[in-house]
């Protein structure tokens, strides 16, 4: 599956993407950012406050118990703030 | 619905000709919005604003939003233009337009499509200040905003 990251939790993680391929455990949003969190520091810094992240699954608004599968393209980034 | 997402300018007035030329009757009323770069942020001097977006889900947050606001109003067409990359201050960074026979639907829609475009279209601001790039924080009043849509 591919992540994105934009604003501040890109600079955070320090990755603009990532490729993984889904661990079988992970079956939801919010089981992706514990497999994340879990393996660097850099993301759990940069998840440390769920509250203040927005996440879209397949370029549609999701949220932390959204299904998500092998081939999906996963997006994290703050409320936007565009216009 | 015309929706770009481009790094350079744009004339307004060329954009809203092509918005009238390309609605299925003569509009009676075209509305327009623009949004430019201000000088300030909580009263600190601003000198550049740097806009981020997330190419291929914006288009298509824009779409929905364009497609969204046909269903509640009767428009003719509509237009929204959103830059991104580095702007200075008094720089056009959006417009959006909704063309209509009568004027209210093309007054409310181009308000909705703001409003949905505030919260709903991932672009994010970074502001320029005293030499240090700082990313702007989402506003309660933009999402309390939408409520009065009553979606």
């Amino acid at each position: 599956m591919r992540i994105l990251y934009f604003s501040w939790l890109k600079e955070k993680i320090g990755l603009n993407s990532q490729e993984i391929i889904k661990p079988k455990n992970v079956e939801t949003v919010d089981d992706l950012i514990t497999f994340l969190t879990e393996k660097s520091e850099k993301h759990k810094n940069a998840f440390s406050d769920l509250n203040s992240i927005k996440v879209s699954v397949n370029q549609e608004f999701a949220d932390l118990k959204t299904k998500i599968n092998e081939k999906d393209e996963i997006a994290f980034f703050p409320p936007v703030t565009g216009g | 619905m015309i929706v770009k997402v481009q790094e350079k300018d744009f004339i307004a007035e060329d954009e809203i000709q092509k918005l009238k030329n390309n609605c299925m009757e003569t509009p009676g009323a075209i509305n327009s919005f623009i949004g430019y770069v201000r000088n300030f942020s909580n009263n600190k001097k601003l000198t550049s604003l740097t806009i981020e977006h997330y190419a291929g889900m914006t288009e298509k947050m824009l779409l929905e939003i364009s497609a969204k606001a046909s269903q509640k109003w009767p428009l003719l067409g509509t237009l929204i233009i959103h830059r991104y990359g580095k702007l200075n201050i008094g720089d056009q960074i959006v417009l959006a337009a909704s063309a209509s026979l009568h004027r209210n639907a093309a007054f409310e829609s181009t308000q909705f499509i703001m409003d949905y475009l505030k919260t709903q279209a991932p672009f994010w601001k970074s502001e320029e200040i005293n030499n240090q790039n700082k990313w702007v924080l989402s506003r309660k009043e933009d999402e309390q905003a939408l409520k009065k849509w009553g979606d």
